[in-house]
Order: structure tokens, then C-alpha cells, then sequence
């Protein structure tokens, strides 16, 4: 409606100076709200890569991930931070020797100062870890890779307020996840069972032959492959259990000594180890099949089988299109998108494209409630627009305060994907503070770098691509505003701001 | 929505807070304030079973010695059970004035031992068979009692135990500093959310924001001199008080921190400050509720008991019975209330923990049924299969 079109209120007509003077074809209210659900959230550098691309190149690309760089100042944040030079291997063997001390130190006080200070290292590790992952996903151009990372990591969810995890989750996220977000689910499978943060937070790194500890291999079968009552049983969980006997954690530096025989069977990498010495090598039957015992070719023989069953391909293809499409997905595009698992073995991208060609996917848009991740992200993404990083912490907090933080979930089924979950009273209202926070601006945010002290919302991105589509009573609403911040606040509290 | 519309909304919650709840509850309608002990505490340090000697075997390092021992120790409540030290001065004079009762053995069938299911399950109120229905039992009451319900949860997200059951509002206290938005701004936002899905929980949570700002705005002043620490239950406990005083009549309340695995501590330490804590907050409510007290019943209860005897690292893994503490103006307290069993070796389950005797269904049933005095039907809506138990607390 591109002459009935209403005016900025007054104030924001002050701010709006190259309203109307945008070049281009402007994209369609479909487009964008396409736009915006396969992002993170709309901002101008995506929006005119968009109208330039087209929507199939578009996605091509995303699905490729084909452009991950940063602006140069976000990438230099990140590399500056100690997770970006040290690997996994140092962490464990830097722990592995604070704890070699304080066993053998008798010195009490000293041991409760060398406590505190490794807890203090591993909570700076942690927010960094924090600080890394919501600056990727504010800034990366590759939106949704970025979506798909939070998705795996809540898929496999790990809590960083656990034991030494603090110091293996930026290691986790970077090379279990990561790598394989949109590629194949049996390599993410393998990856997160080899990972030290899995194998600590689920305790496997405690399952041996003599003693069985069965919280990983259950949530294997419950929360990452099959899914609840998807027909395996318990003695399935319990021969899953002693197929998992003896994958664990290297924790000495040193190569363990052993029998030529066994030692030939010893695995490790990156902290990661498979201890023949504690795995049980009996013949299993796991859902049917007979694996021989064999060391650690039974646990790939296992995780093959688990994510070939079609209950598999289903949990996954229902998880996703809960995260993408709706609280409460058709049935025949879960079907199209674990139907597409299934034929490409697990192919992420392949069920994701799957998913984004489908009718209910166009249906879907604009009905689907941000969880706060979702909202934080597109609302920093337009506030700033592509320019200079925010303080890093000050987004790790405000995701922690709409309780949604990263690593910070303590149980193994990660956070909630449906509206129900987080559009209680409380949460509405503590929601439209962020907003108001986001809308305010703030100068200390930005370390040397000089702001307004309120974004410009109301930009020429605004009105571009958020004002011919919104409500009556939105405008109403930000034609009472009587300052920017308040106008930039209403924007972000808008019903239109919370739903993409 | 016009400023005028929303300063209405403000002025009527609860009251608009649920359709069909138009009118308000009469002044001496019962309050219920759930108060869940999210991580399993360690009953058995709270309420000690100092006759037992298996007790002071089991717990070499952190047993609490038996009441008669020292001065200020254990408070001694009958031949086998005693109160904790750390609870002695807050509590005392609650259960000298039969305001304050404890039912040991008491939880759920559930025997995952696991936190989140132990909790979710506590939550839902359902029978183990498995149910259809997925809502809380808080959500369900508050439906069968209807306009005298007046519901609000005192956290950030809406629990488990009241969901499924219409817009119920919630709130955390534990900040309560001046509001974002003022009236005019609050109705502006209100404004875009008419007509829509969420405009229930919209003006709801902005009403409220304002409502609490207002109410509290005199401690706030306090607080801004550094005097207050506004953290903790302790400092929550007078502000929740203050809120069902005036408009709720079924609260919500979680309190964390309980998962004591490593170091718990005996007479001292970490759970003992913390049931410190806990039982000074709950003296503090008492008094808040002013004359309120006497129409007003809390429960307090937590997924699962722990372990009886202390583990490697001077603490306790998870259990299964725990103990409920039911508190009030109303209630026929000052004793031990509920079936109960000998504390043995042989009386654990599984050589392991306290079993379970007083199943919560039923007893919270049996606590609902009184207050309200509901029928076996309403009963049966809010916990399914269950018996409610009378075990004249109130």
C-alpha cells in the first residue's frame, strides 16, 4: 500500500530523514517476514543482500553458510579472548594439575584460595564462551547457521555451572557443534559423545564395566535420537549402558600403560579418550541387533542404528520444525522433512531445505512467538544495525535476565521451543524492559565509540521494511512517544517486534 | 487502550486477572501459599530423629546432636523428633502456638530420584498411571474454586504447577525497583496487545509491575540507603506476605539451593543457613500477613529427601521421603503430624532413604478439601485417583 502509506509520528519524522529516499524494489510483507524468520531478525546489510540475491540464492547461500566474517571489530573482540588461543587439551591438562595440588597439599587455606581462584578462571572461560556465541549471532551474516547452533546446543544441551565444565564449554560449542550445524546429525551425534562436556555432564565419563552409570546413554536414546517412548526399552538403556562403558575423558597427559592387546583398542583425541580397560566387551543386543563386543566400533555401530530408526528421523524433523515453524508443527511437513532424513541419512540441510519449500512453512510466517534468544538477537540486530559491538557482557546479561541464558540450563532437555514457555505476565513485562533498555541506548555499551545516547530505529531500515506492515495500533503507539528512546522502546514492545 | 481503560485493569487485579472471576473473594476466604524446596533438602537435618541411634551412625560428621545437650541446640518436639538448632528462634514460637506442624515421610511414588522429573511430576499432580490432562495442580484448583482463587506465582516464569489453567499471573519480588514504564507508557504498550492473544498476560504483567513499584516503594527508599538487601526469601517473605494480604489468595513460591551433595554442614553450615534462612523468611510472612495470618496456610515442600547416610564428601545424594512443614494461623499444629515409622536401618527404603508414607497427593488433597471444603468431585479434579488424608492440621 504503498500511497496509503502513514507518516512517522512526529517525532520519529524528525529522525526518519532519508525516509522515502531509500533506492531499490521495495521486498513484499511476505519477503520479509520470510526474511525474518530464516535470519535471526532483519537488519539493512541483510535486507539489501536479500533484494539483490532473491529469496532461492538467498537460502542457497545460508544453507551453505557461505559468508561467515565478521565486522572487523567483532572479530577482533573475539579473537582477543583467551578461548580463541587455547585448545581443550591445555584446559584439561591445566585442571589435571590443580587438582594433582590440591591433593597433595595439606596447606588448608591455600587450598581454599587455589579453589577459588580456578572456579574464577572457569567462569571467565564460561562468559566468554557466552560473550562469543551471542556475538556470532548478532553479527555473522550466516543467520542461519547461527540459528542452528543454538538449536544443537540446546538439542544437546550442557550446563556450564557443573563441575570443571566452565572450562570445556567454548571448546564444545566451537568444535562439536559448530562443524556440523548444518551438515550430518550422526556426525554431531559422534561428536557430542566424544566431547569431555558431554561426557562430564551427563557422567559417562563415570561408566565403566564394574560400575555402570546410565544418565548418558538414557538421555542418548530419551533426548537426542529417539525420543521418549519411541519403543526402545530399558534393557535397551542398559545395553546402550555397556556399550558406553569406558568412553570417558583423558585426564593424565600421559598415555596410559596397557596390555599390547588392549592398548591397540585405546582411543583418544582432544581430551577425549576410549579406555579399554573399562569397557565391557560381552556381545550387546541393542533394539534387535546383536553388536559383538569389540571396543569402540560397537559405539558407532550403536549411534548408526539409533539414527537410522525412522523414530529418529521423526524427533528430529518434529524438534526442528518446533523451532522453525510452529509450537505445534503439521504432521505432513514433520513427515516431508523426516522422510527427506531418512533418504540423505541425516542430512541437515537437506530436511531444512525440505522444511523451508514447504506450504506450511509460508503459512507459518509472522505466527511464531520469539523465545528470548530470538528476540534479544533481532532486536539488538536492528537497534544497531550492523555498527560497533555492544558490550559483549551487557547481552550476555540480558539474555540471562529473560532466563534463556547460554550454557545455563541445568537439565538435559535444553529450554523450552514454544510460546507457552515464555509469554507468561512476568515474562511480557520483564520482556518490554529489555526492550526499553534496548531502546534507551546506553554510552558506556560501547567502549570507545561514539553513540547517541538512543539507537535510530526509525531509520531508513524502518521504514523500509517494518513500517508499511505494521498495525494501526502500533502506530497509534509510537505516535504518542515523547522522546526517540520512548518511540524505539514501543517499537521493540510491539507485537510486530515479538513474533517472527 | 486509553490510560483511563488501563488505571481500571490496575485497579481490579486479580479481580480481571481470569475471565469469569469478576467478583473478589470475601475478607476471611483461606489463603494458600505453596512454597517448593527446589533441589531436595535434607529432612533429616531439619527434623531429627535423635531417638534413632542409626541416625548418629549414619551421619558421623554431620548428625546433629541430640536435644538435650547443649544449650541453644536442637529443640526437642516429641520422644523421637527434634528441630534443628538453626531453626530453633525463628520457629519456636510458631509451634508453642500450635502454628506450625511437620509431616515426615511424606513425597511422591516417583522413584527416578531425578531432580526436573521428580519435580515436574510433584508439579502436574497426576497419578503415575499416566493422565491426558498436563496441568498443574495449583492451575486446577485455582479453576475449581474460581472467583475466590485470586492465583499469582512469586518467580520469573510461570511454574509448572499453575500452568494449563488460564492467565495466571506471576512476578518476581526479589527486585522490586521502580518500574520501567509508568502508567501512561504501561497502557500505551497495553494498547498494541488489545484484541490479541496475549493481551491478557500483557496488561496483566504491566499492571502488576506498577502495582508492586507502588506497593514497595517505601522499602525501596530504605534500600537506596544501603540498608536492605533485596536478595533471598528472607527479604521476599514480607513483600509476597503484603501481596496476598491485600489482593492473592493462592501463591506460588520456589526457593533453591538445597542440592547439598558436598559439605552440608550439621548444627552449622551450609544447609543450616539455609533453613535459617527459609524458616526466618516464613516467621516474616506470618507477621506481614498481619490479621491475614489466621485465614492463611502454607506448605512447604521439596521433590525428594536425601539420602540418610552422608556420603564420601560430607553430604547426601538424592533420596526419596521428605519432610512437608505445614504452617498457619488456622492450623491444629505444634506436633508431628502423619503416619510415620521407626527410624531404622530396616525402615529405609532400599537401605537407602526415608520411604514414603504420606503420599502428597492426598495430603494436600486432604488440606484443600478442609479449607475450601470441596466435594470428593472437586477432589478428584484437582488430584485425580487420589484419597485426600484428613490429618486435622486444619
Amino acid at each position: 500500500m504503498k500511497f496509503a502509506r502513514i507518516r512517522p509520528a512526529c517525532i520519529a519524522a524528525l529522525l526518519v530523514t532519508a525516509s522515502g529516499a531509500q533506492a531499490g524494489t521495495p521486498s513484499s510483507h511476505a519477503d520479509l517476514l520470510w526474511l525474518d524468520r530464516v535470519t535471526y531478525g532483519v537488519d539493512s546489510a541483510s535486507l539489501a543482500h536479500f533484494e539483490s540475491a532473491g529469496r532461492e540464492r538467498f537460502l542457497d547461500e545460508q544453507l551453505a553458510a557461505r559468508d561467515e566474517r565478521l565486522p572487523p571489530a567483532v572479530q577482533a573482540q573475539i579473537d582477543a579472548m583467551p578461548i580463541s588461543h587455547q585448545s581443550i587439551a591445555d584446559d584439561i591438562a591445566t585442571l589435571a594439575a590443580a587438582r594433582d595440588k590440591l591433593k597433595s597439599s595439606d596447606d588448608a587455606p591455600a587450598k581454599v584460595e587455589q579453589r577459588k581462584t580456578l572456579r574464577k578462571q572457569g567462569v571467565a572461560l564460561a562468559l566468554q564462551a557466552q560473550e562469543r556465541e551471542l556475538l556470532r549471532a548478532v553479527y555473522s551474516p550466516a543467520q542461519l547457521k547461527e540459528q542452528m547452533v543454538w538449536f544443537w546446543l540446546n538439542h544437546f544441551n550442557v550446563f556450564d555451572r557443573k563441575g570443571p565444565e566452565a572450562w570445556l564449554d567454548a571448546d564444545y560449542a566451537e568444535t562439536a557443534i559448530r562443524p556440523h550445524a548444518l551438515g550430518n546429525f550422526r556426525d554431531l551425534v559422534m561428536a557430542t559423545l566424544t566431547h569431555p562436556a558431554m561426557l562430564v555432564y551427563l557422567d559417562n565419563a563415570r561408566n565403566s564395566a564394574k560400575q555402570h552409570n546410565e544418565n548418558y546413554a538414557r538421555e542418548l536414546m530419551e533426548l537426542h535420537t529417539l525420543g521418549v517412548n519411541a519403543g526402545y526399552t530399558q534393557n535397551d538403556v542398559q545395553e546402550m549402558v555397556r556399550i558406553l562403558t569406558g568412553v570417558g575423558v583423558a585426564l593424565n597427559p600421559r598415555m596410559p600403560h596397557m596390555r599390547p592387546a588392549l592398548q591397540a583398542k585405546y582411543v583418544r583425541r582432544d581430551g577425549f579418550e576410549f579406555d579399554p580397560r573399562r569397557h565391557d566387551f560381552g556381545d550387546k543386543v541393542l533394539l534387535g541387533h546383536t553388536i559383538h563386543g569389540s571396543g569402540f566400533d560397537e559405539v558407532r555401530q550403536a549411534v548408526d542404528l539409533l539414527v537410522a530408526q525412522p523414530a529418529c528421523a521423526q524427533f528430529v524433523s518434529h524438534e526442528i520444525a518446533t523451532y522453525f515453524v510452529s509450537d505445534d508443527p503439521p504432521a505432513p511437513l514433520v513427515d516431508a522433512m523426516a522422510q527427506t532424513f531418512q533418504r540423505t541419512h541425516g542430512d541437515i540441510r537437506s530436511v531444512l531445505r525440505t522444511m523451508f519449500d514447504a506450504p506450511e512453512f509460508a503459512a507459518s510466517l509472522g505466527k511464531k512467538f520469539k523465545d528470548p534468544m530470538h528476540y534479544l538477537v533481532a532486536s539488538v540486530r536492528l537497534a544497531y544495525d550492523g555498527r560497533a559491538a555492544p558490550d559483549p557482557r551487557r547481552l550476555v546479561a540480558w539474555l540471562n535476565q529473560q532466563g534463556e541464558g547460554e550454557f545455563a540450563h541445568q537439565t538435559p532437555d535444553g529450554y523450552p521451543l514454544v510460546a507457552s514457555a515464555w509469554n507468561s505476565s512476568g515474562q511480557m513485562s520483564a520482556r518490554f524492559e529489555l526492550a526499553r533498555a534496548i531502546g534507551v541506548g546506553d554510552v558506556q555499551l560501547f567502549g570507545g565509540v561514539a553513540m547517541p545516547t538512543a539507537p535510530q530505529l526509525s531509520g531508513p531500515l524502518f521504514a523500509q521494511a517494518i513500517e508499511p506492515w505494521l498495525s494501526q495500533p502500533t502506530l497509534a503507539a509510537l505516535n504518542k512517544a515523547q522522546s526517540p528512546a520512548e518511540w524505539n522502546t514501543y517499537l521493540l514492545a510491539a507485537p510486530e517486534s515479538n513474533y517472527r | 487502550m486509553q490510560r483511563r481503560q488501563f488505571l481500571a485493569t490496575l485497579a481490579t487485579l486479580p479481580a480481571a486477572g481470569i475471565a469469569g472471576r469478576l467478583f473478589a473473594a470475601p475478607a476471611s476466604a483461606p489463603r494458600f501459599l505453596l512454597v517448593f524446596l527446589r533441589g531436595g533438602y535434607d529432612c533429616a537435618n531439619l527434623l531429627v530423629p535423635y531417638a534413632s541411634a542409626f541416625y548418629y551412625e549414619s551421619r558421623p560428621s554431620i548428625a546433629i546432636a541430640r536435644p538435650d545437650s547443649s544449650a541453644g541446640g536442637a529443640l526437642r518436639l516429641d520422644s523421637d523428633w527434634a528441630l534443628a538448632p538453626a531453626v530453633r528462634e525463628a520457629l519456636e514460637p510458631l509451634y508453642a502456638k500450635k502454628q506450625l506442624a511437620f509431616v515426615p515421610f511424606a513425597g511422591t511414588p516417583n522413584l527416578s530420584r531425578s531432580h526436573f522429573e521428580t519435580q515436574d511430576d510433584i508439579e502436574h499432580g497426576l497419578p503415575e498411571n499416566g493422565h491426558a490432562d498436563r496441568s498443574g495442580f495449583l492451575a486446577r484448583l485455582s479453576g475449581t474454586l474460581n472467583a475466590s482463587a485470586a492465583p499469582i506465582a512469586f518467580t520469573q516464569s510461570l511454574p509448572l504447577s499453575f500452568q494449563g489453567g488460564g492467565d495466571v499471573p506471576n512476578i518476581s519480588l526479589a527486585r522490586v525497583g521502580k518500574a520501567a514504564f509508568d502508567q501512561r507508557q504501561s497502557a500505551i504498550i497495553a494498547g498494541m496487545y488489545q484484541g490479541t492473544a496475549l493481551a491478557q498476560p500483557v496488561a496483566e504483567g504491566l499492571a502488576l509491575r506498577q502495582q508492586v513499584a507502588g506497593e514497595f516503594a517505601g522499602e525501596m527508599m530504605k534500600a537506596s540507603r544501603g540498608a536492605v538487601s533485596a536478595y533471598g526469601f528472607t527479604q521476599q517473605a514480607p513483600r509476597i506476605a503484603q501481596m496476598m494480604r491485600d489482593k492473592y489468595r493462592l501463591g506460588f513460591i520456589d526457593v533453591g539451593g538445597w542440592d547439598t551433595h558436598v559439605g552440608e554442614g550439621g548444627a552449622q553450615g551450609a544447609l543450616a543457613n539455609n533453613l535459617g534462612n527459609l524458616a526466618r523468611g516464613l516467621t516474616a510472612f506470618a507477621q506481614a500477613m498481619e490479621d491475614g495470618w489466621k485465614d492463611t496456610t502454607v506448605v512447604v515442600v521439596s521433590e525428594f529427601g536425601r539420602t540418610f547416610r552422608e556420603n564420601g564428601n560430607k553430604g547426601t545424594d538424592h533420596g526419596h521421603g521428605s519432610v512437608y512443614w505445614v504452617l498457619g494461623g488456622n492450623i491444629n499444629g505444634g506436633r508431628v503430624a502423619g503416619e510415620q515409622v521407626r527410624v531404622t536401618q530396616e525402615s529405609l527404603l532400599q537401605n537407602r532413604d526415608f520411604p514414603v508414607l504420606n503420599d502428597y497427593r492426598s495430603l494436600l488433597g486432604g488440606v484443600f478439601a478442609k479449607l475450601w471444603g470441596l466435594n470428593a468431585a472437586q477432589s478428584a479434579k484437582i488430584f485425580p485417583q487420589a484419597k485426600p488424608a484428613d490429618l486435622r492440621l486444619v
